[in-house]
């Protein structure tokens, strides 16, 4: 790097992807993930204190979803610069497409030992609507998972950047924008089980999903699937397209008079972003075992946001840090003082915006410039 | 297929491309003896910038009133004029940000501007410097000249790109060029405000354009920058063509050098255009300056 620095010609961040420190990071998580989290879950005995329980696995599956969803935020929002609060919405939207397939796995183990949803024989449905016609194959749903939100923040983000529609405005646009889709989900006749969702699943492929087995399977692939986003997110904001976005952030209106479509630039890594999000809804749902509207309710699309701001906007690892530690500090305090954590998490909220405007990365970073 | 028959084929082919592009032009290149390339602004008649009769109301202020303006191919245009002349405005209509309520702009003699959209007009060659320093204040100033060069700006083509070893000479050579070499690494919100001044005028020579439009672009700067910056522009004429709008006399004296003409903004069209002796001499200037 200091190489790089001092030659004459400057030759600007051309190294790799990683640094070989930053390698070995990745590598010890991918172990710890892969190979040490299932072993210590499965193969040592619920006795020994090296066993991990398994709480703490579908705890920790579940952050990792959300990390994934930061992660998402952060690309659209601390390096484009974008506030978006419909992120909630294309979560949801991952995981309904998901809980399709697994209601549809039910098969005839539901209560009513019907063919159909136990919700749609409760509503008196003799077929399933058109848009389950996918829901029996794995992959017809998979595709539906990310082609449905991928396209809706197309359309979405294509009409409001065309519009330049910018800051707050934008925001207020997808929040309004989750409401509505919230409102469509909680109506019973809109075919996805209305106020109480999809709930009671039994199998994935076949297999039962209450088992170790499948929830330490389940985890491996949220913890691969985060470490791939990660490194895809670091080879985006690496190149020169990665500092288009930030020029965005910066300064848009240079951007457009330097020839640039921002309109472009916005619309992919919003649609990215937003089909990031609902991959991370659709590893949740199994994992959890439910889905419903209040996924998509505007408080669940500011806690992204929050995670994010937390952490730290702008560089990679800090949102993945802030899901981690918010929702770590959200397990714990739910069950020491269940009526506090909303209050805690908006002190936490205005204490990161007044003091720590970069967030907990921000921290280490300025400890580390003070230090060299 | 056998040689001859793909040659036969070849040529037909050149022969109907030849066509093609005869008709995309509408067959013009047959009086004026030369192809228009698409894209490409046509200077043959010496003019890089026809401003014609553009009138620009905001709820019935006309902030430009039937303004008619013409830049030659390499020439160094001062414009000046008080507060509120339509300098600026003037400026938003030609790269795309005001959308004009009469008039138009041409872009050579081929190209209508008023067709374009912001990053088309940049695309065709025309740059443009803000009044208040703009610059990418989290990017490098390396960073910021290598988004400005001269590339394809596409999506994709962004995503793979990798500089080569004659971009970075043209980016080096333009660092020194702005007096910011020693500042490559540094973050761009970090630069004092003449420095970030240069910095907007070093992104602006990335993008090679064929026009530069400066907005006051030495507010700000000590006597010494200043004086660096006129030289600056001094050299870039005639390969460039540039209009500079500026309050500094001082300033637009060092770059007309006594023999260039100016042009006076006033009440969103021309006063008088002239000599800067001979302008500052005129009475109705005189008067919308110091007033009646």
């Amino acid at each position: 790097m200091s190489a790089v620095m001092n030659s004459p010609v400057p030759l600007g961040p051309r190294i790799g992807l990683l640094g070989p420190r930053a390698w070995g990071g990745v590598l010890a998580i991918v172990v710890t993930v892969a190979v040490l989290v299932p072993l210590l879950n499965l193969a040592v005995p619920a006795d020994s204190a090296l066993h991990l329980s398994d709480y703490y696995v579908s705890l920790f599956g579940k952050i990792m979803c959300y990390a994934i969803c930061a992660l998402a935020m952060d690309l659209i929002w601390g390096y484009t610069g974008i506030l978006s609060l419909g992120h909630g919405l294309f979560f949801a939207l991952g995981g309904y497409g998901m809980g399709m397939y697994l209601m549809r796995q039910i098969g005839r183990d539901g209560n009513y030992k019907s063919d159909l949803p136990d919700f749609m024989v409760f509503l008196d449905w003799k077929a399933l609507p058109w848009h389950w016609s996918l829901s029996d194959s794995f992959l017809g749903q998979l595709f539906l998972v990310l082609a449905v939100p991928g396209l809706l923040a197309f359309v979405f983000g294509f009409f409001a950047f065309r519009s330049r529609i910018k800051g707050v405005y934008f925001s207020i646009i997808t929040q309004a924008m989750t409401y509505a889709a919230m409102l469509l989900f909680f109506r019973n006749e809109t075919g996805f089980g209305g106020n109480n969702g999809f709930t009671d699943f039994k199998r994935i492929l076949g297999i039962p999903i209450a088992t170790a087995g499948m929830r330490v399977t389940l985890f491996v692939i949220t913890g691969l699937m985060l470490v791939g986003f990660y490194l895809m997110a670091r080879a985006i904001v690496r190149s020169k397209y990665g500092r288009v976005l930030q020029a965005i952030r910066d300064a848009e209106s240079r951007v457009m008079f330097t020839g640039y479509d921002p309109i472009a630039y916005k619309l992919s890594i919003w649609t990215l972003s937003a089909v990031m999000c609902a991959v991370a809804g659709a590893l949740y749902v199994p994992q959890v075992g439910i889905i419903n509207p209040s996924e998509m309710s505007p408080a669940a699309g500011i806690e992204i946001a929050i995670w994010t701001a937390v952490g730290g906007r702008a560089s990679l690892i800090g949102p993945i840090v802030g899901a981690f530690f918010v929702n770590g500090a959200k397990s714990w305090f739910t069950q020491v003082f269940p009526e506090f954590w909303l209050y805690f998490l908006g002190a936490l909220f205005i204490a990161v915006t007044l003091f720590l405007p970069q967030g907990i990365v921000g921290l280490f970073r300025a400890r580390r410039e003070k230090r060299s | 297929m056998t040689p001859d028959l793909q040659e036969a084929l070849a040529e037909a082919k050149a022969a109907h491309d030849e066509r093609e592009r005869a008709a995309a032009s509408g067959g013009r290149e047959a009086s004026f003896g030369r192809l228009l390339k698409i894209g490409e602004p046509d200077f043959a008649h010496g003019i890089a910038l026809y401003v014609d009769d553009i009138t620009v109301s905001f709820d019935g202020f006309k902030a430009l009133n039937a303004l008619t303006l013409q830049i030659a191919v390499g020439e160094l245009r001062c414009i000046i004029g008080p507060n509120g002349a339509g300098k600026t405005t003037m400026m938003d209509v030609i790269t795309g940000k005001t959308r004009p309520d009469a008039g138009t702009v041409h872009f050579g003699s081929s190209i209508d501007l008023l067709r374009l959209r912001e990053n088309e007009i940049a695309q065709v060659g025309i740059g443009r410097k803000f009044q208040k320093p703009t610059v990418y204040e989290e990017l490098t100033v390396f960073e910021n000249l290598e988004l400005a060069l001269k590339a394809d700006r596409r999506v994709r083509a962004s995503l793979f790109s990798r500089l080569d070893g004659e971009q970075l000479d043209r980016m080096a050579a333009t660092l020194q060029q702005i007096h910011l070499k020693d500042e490559a690494q540094r973050t761009a919100g970090l630069l004092s405000h003449g420095q970030k001044q240069w910095l907007e005028i070093g992104m602006l020579l990335m993008q090679d354009p064929k026009l530069l439009l400066l907005d006051e672009p030495v507010a700000g700067m000590t006597d010494e920058e200043t004086e660096r910056t006129a030289e600056l522009f001094l050299s870039l004429e005639g390969q460039h063509s540039l209009v500079v709008v500026e309050h500094d006399m001082k300033f637009v004296d060092q770059l007309t050098q006594g023999r260039k003409k100016v042009t006076v903004l006033h009440e969103g069209s021309v006063l008088a255009e002239g000599l800067l002796s001979d302008v500052q001499n005129n009475e109705k200037v005189v008067e919308v300056y110091l007033g009646r």
